[in-house]
């Protein structure tokens, strides 16, 4: 056997120069569509979720428009149905959980440290996927062929006998892109957590954020199935006549509820769960402290995650279920508050006394502190069966869940936004833009959102292209739309920011806010193998624990793309595991997928013949090459 | 910041231990997944068995077909097992023999899958009842398929220069396991199709 390079006794300027030749991806296009660097995946991931935000908060300011007074005519009702469904569609699918897989795309791997994301094939696979199901549905919109049936389609209203064309079943196939795509991401994460942590880094030392992306992606293995399993049986009712939703055929349409929900509730925890990570990680950085009870936070995060199961049928309370069933399901929603309020209270007792620099993301963590738990009384509100029964379908429930969503999920995300920028770009956002912005979007989104609850106390009910003048609606829903627009000024100053910061912001370094984690460690932005040496932790916060100098491992590979393998519970070192090359198979491979699932919306054929190309490049995806990656 | 080295990892193995690597991980992941397709797909059968005013609408399944489909699949547990104990030993040519006999036995129960479609009487577009039917069998009917693909790929691939590799062999162990879980998975979607309706 050939004499192997190590990194053993190397200096620092050539031992880079020998990570750079294997773990460099090719310069220009070529190297762009092969690459499955974990970090170009994931700012690909996150600049495509946030260019699907604007695309919906666009179509948000068209329904605010519309309503602005009674009587509008900006939107027909068919263009209506059709902006409200890609509204939600989008926000949900293409934002909300893509955008939270790619932070733990680009955050996880450089939080744990190694040197890439478990499965870095898959991991680029499920991007073009995302992107290629993204397209599809925008593309329909364009055509005037969007779903026009609510983000979640119910029958009979999305079945074959009341949703004619190929509007609905558009809907159906881009789920199954988002589903592939996140339940991919969702097993490279979970891998990456148990298999790849730094030596030393054992259950009780991997960060908060680490913890809720794992217990996010466990969520997603469970949940996603069900929306699978529904919208297939959708299409299939749809296409080849299957009966599942026809009662006259023994079919039943709550049947679709309860799976919709089944995913859908957990879908909730999806977005909600790495946001509390970020939360935490934000709160420990400007707090100068770590998170008061740790323990309790992690058990937070899995109770959440296995509550979060237990809690869908509150989604139908009006749908005339057993009265037995409807108390369970309001005592455990009203159960999923506790662990909710656990971290609320240890992250006061973290702020408690602690001083906390008040910079942006910690401002977005107190508007989050603030809108969350307004979000959450609400919710704890609409668990109640008679009350729920009055809100349903009104603007009620519209500004519950976009004070839980938009303050539990997206102000988090604005804040880790702020605070990992350096680390993707090198350079700080500006901190004055920030500071505007943040005002705007806070103060925008609670004057647009807070008197909706009013306007469903007094009977509005959502999804109505208009309402006529004699009803008393006009004045808070022109009050709500002026401040859309304050909304929509916050985003598109956060948005002008990042555009320019990346230019001429000020130059970050590697750990510009005296973080302790080890994503902090190295360089801003971080080299294509992340770390130069392994880094050994021996604490929770282990850039604070050892603040001269950072204890690492030697003895890797140079002449291939190297990593650790250490064990699940006490991350103690067990190999030294190649890590893939780049390939284009990935991108074919879900061109080829694409071509199969738009195909199949016109013929059940496609499945068959669309999956010999898909199993072609599947199988050029895993033929091994001879490379030393295939050395063991 | 400066680095200080702690640790010495070359002598480490270069791949990672069976039974727990990334690989037997990842499959145990998609293994979770698709074994949670299947629990839904047994639950929307059992729903919607309680919400039909009979079920099923059609005389209950033959058990010839799907039963033989039960015992073909069980017993051929026996060869898959040799092959993971000639993967862990890493003799090549046992290995080979192993998956062109998997690869014979995979086809037989989807020979006996085209029968158990008839076996139900019932179409997929005449009633819920049967698209759950052929949902269920047309599930783990495209398992087969895809694992009768794997197998091939990787019968060839174990002619190939590349095959003398422990990576090879890991790969052996992992198709083995996915396997297993095909088989485990087939029992409670027979006792869903075949026995509740019997009960």
């Amino acid at each position: 056997m050939r004499a192997q390079p190590r990194d053993t006794g190397r200096e620092e300027a050539a031992l880079e120069a020998s990570l750079a030749a294997v773990w460099s991806s090719r310069p220009g296009l070529l190297g762009w569509l092969t690459t499955v660097d974990h970090k170009a995946i994931g700012r690909r991931y996150i600049v495509t979720a946030f260019l699907f935000l604007a695309l919906g908060g666009v179509l948000a300011l068209l329904m605010r428009w519309q309503l602005a007074q009674p009587e509008g005519r900006l939107l027909g009702p068919d263009r209506y149905n059709q902006v409200f469904t890609m509204h939600g569609t989008t926000m949900m699918f293409l934002f909300a959980v893509p955008v939270m897989e790619a932070m733990g795309v680009y955050l996880v791997p450089l939080m744990v440290g190694t040197r890439n994301i478990a499965f870095p094939r898959l991991n680029a696979f499920s991007y073009w996927v995302y992107l290629f199901g993204g397209a599809l549905l925008w593309i329909a919109f364009l055509l005037d062929m969007a779903p026009d049936v609510g983000w979640f389609a119910y029958v009979p209203l999305a079945g074959p006998q009341y949703g004619p064309g190929k509007r609905a079943d558009i809907w159906a196939q881009m789920i199954t892109f988002t589903e592939v795509s996140a339940l991919a991401v969702a097993v490279g994460l979970v891998v990456t957590v148990f298999k790849q942590r730094a030596p030393g880094m054992s259950l009780d030392r991997i960060p908060l954020f680490v913890w809720a992306m794992l217990v996010t992606s466990f969520v997603v293995i469970l949940a996603m199935p069900s929306i699978v399993l529904a919208s297939t049986a959708l299409i299939l009712d749809r296409l080849v006549g299957t009966q599942f939703f026809n009662p006259a055929a023994g079919g039943d349409v709550l049947l679709w509820q309860h799976l919709f929900w089944f995913f859908g509730h957990p879908e909730v925890y999806i977005i909600f769960i790495p946001a509390v990570g970020m939360v935490s990680t934000i709160l420990a950085t400007f707090c100068r402290r770590p998170v008061f009870g740790y323990l309790a936070m992690v058990l937070a995060l899995v109770g959440t995650g296995l509550l979060a199961f237990g809690l869908w049928v509150h989604h139908m309370f009006t749908t005339g279920l057993p009265r037995l069933g409807e108390s369970f399901f309001t005592a455990s929603s009203m159960a999923i508050a506790v662990p909710s309020g656990l971290q609320i209270f240890c992250w006061l007792a973290t702020l408690w006394g602690a001083r906390p620099r008040l910079t942006v993301p910690m401002l977005y963590v107190l508007a989050f502190l603030f809108t969350f738990v307004l979000g959450g009384m609400t919710g704890v509100m609409v668990a109640s069966v008679p009350l729920d029964t009055q809100l349903h379908d009104s603007f009620f429930v519209v500004a519950h869940f976009h004070y839980v969503l938009v303050g539990g999920a997206v102000f988090p995300l604005l804040g880790a936004i702020h605070y990992w920028y350096p680390k993707l770009t090198g350079r700080l956002m500006e901190e004055r833009l920030g500071r505007w912005a943040w005002g705007l979007v806070f103060g925008g989104f609670n004057l647009a959102f807070f008197p909706m609850h009013l306007l469903g106390l007094w009977g509005m009910p959502r999804r109505v292209y208009t309402y006529p003048p004699e009803l008393p609606w006009g004045g808070l829903n022109l009050f709500s739309s002026l401040s859309a627009a304050l909304l929509a000024a916050g985003f598109l100053l956060f948005f002008w920011n990042a555009w320019r910061s990346a230019r001429h912001g000020e130059a970050a370094g590697p750990d510009p806010w005296g973080a302790g984690t080890l994503e902090w460690a190295t360089s801003s932005p971080p080299p294509p193998w992340n770390f130069t040496r392994i880094p050994v932790v021996e604490g929770a916060d282990p850039l604070r624990d050892s603040p001269d100098a950072l204890k690492v491992a030697a003895g890797l590979r140079l002449d291939r793309r190297e990593l650790l393998l250490t064990s699940v519970m006490a991350a103690e070192p067990e190999a030294r595991e190649s890590s893939p090359r780049d390939s284009v198979w990935p991108l074919l491979a879900a061109i080829a997928t694409t071509a199969m699932l738009i195909w199949s919306i016109f013929t059940p054929w496609a499945v068959v013949w669309g999956a010999i190309p898909v199993a072609a490049t599947l199988i050029f995806w895993f033929w091994p090459r001879g490379t030393p990656e295939d050395e063991s | 910041m400066k680095a200080r080295i702690v640790a010495d990892l070359s002598e480490l193995p270069t791949s990672g231990p069976r039974g727990s690597g990334p690989t037997w991980w990842g499959n145990l992941a998609f293994m979770l997944i698709e074994g949670m397709g299947f629990a839904l797909g047994i639950g929307v059968y059992l729903y919607l068995a309680t919400v039909a005013p009979d079920w099923p609408p059609a005389p209950p399944p033959e058990l010839a077909a799907g039963t033989g489909v039960a015992l073909v699949l069980l017993l051929s547990l026996i060869p898959n097992a040799l092959l993971a104990r000639w993967a862990k030993a890493q003799d090549l040519r046992r290995i080979r023999l192993g998956l062109l006999v998997m690869l014979g036995i995979s086809v037989l129960p989807l020979a006996l899958r085209v029968l158990e479609f008839q076996a139900f009487h019932v179409r997929w577009d005449e009633s819920a009842y049967g698209s759950i039917v052929w949902v269920l069998l047309g599930l783990h009917t495209t398992h087969l398929l895809a694992d009768l693909v794997e197998t091939a790929v990787l019968a060839a691939l174990m002619f190939t220069r590349h095959a003398d590799n422990p990576r090879r062999y890991g790969d052996v162990e992992d198709e083995v396991a996915y396997w297993v879980f095909i088989v485990a998975t087939w029992l409670p979607v027979y006792a869903c199709l075949y026995w509740a309706p019997r009960l």
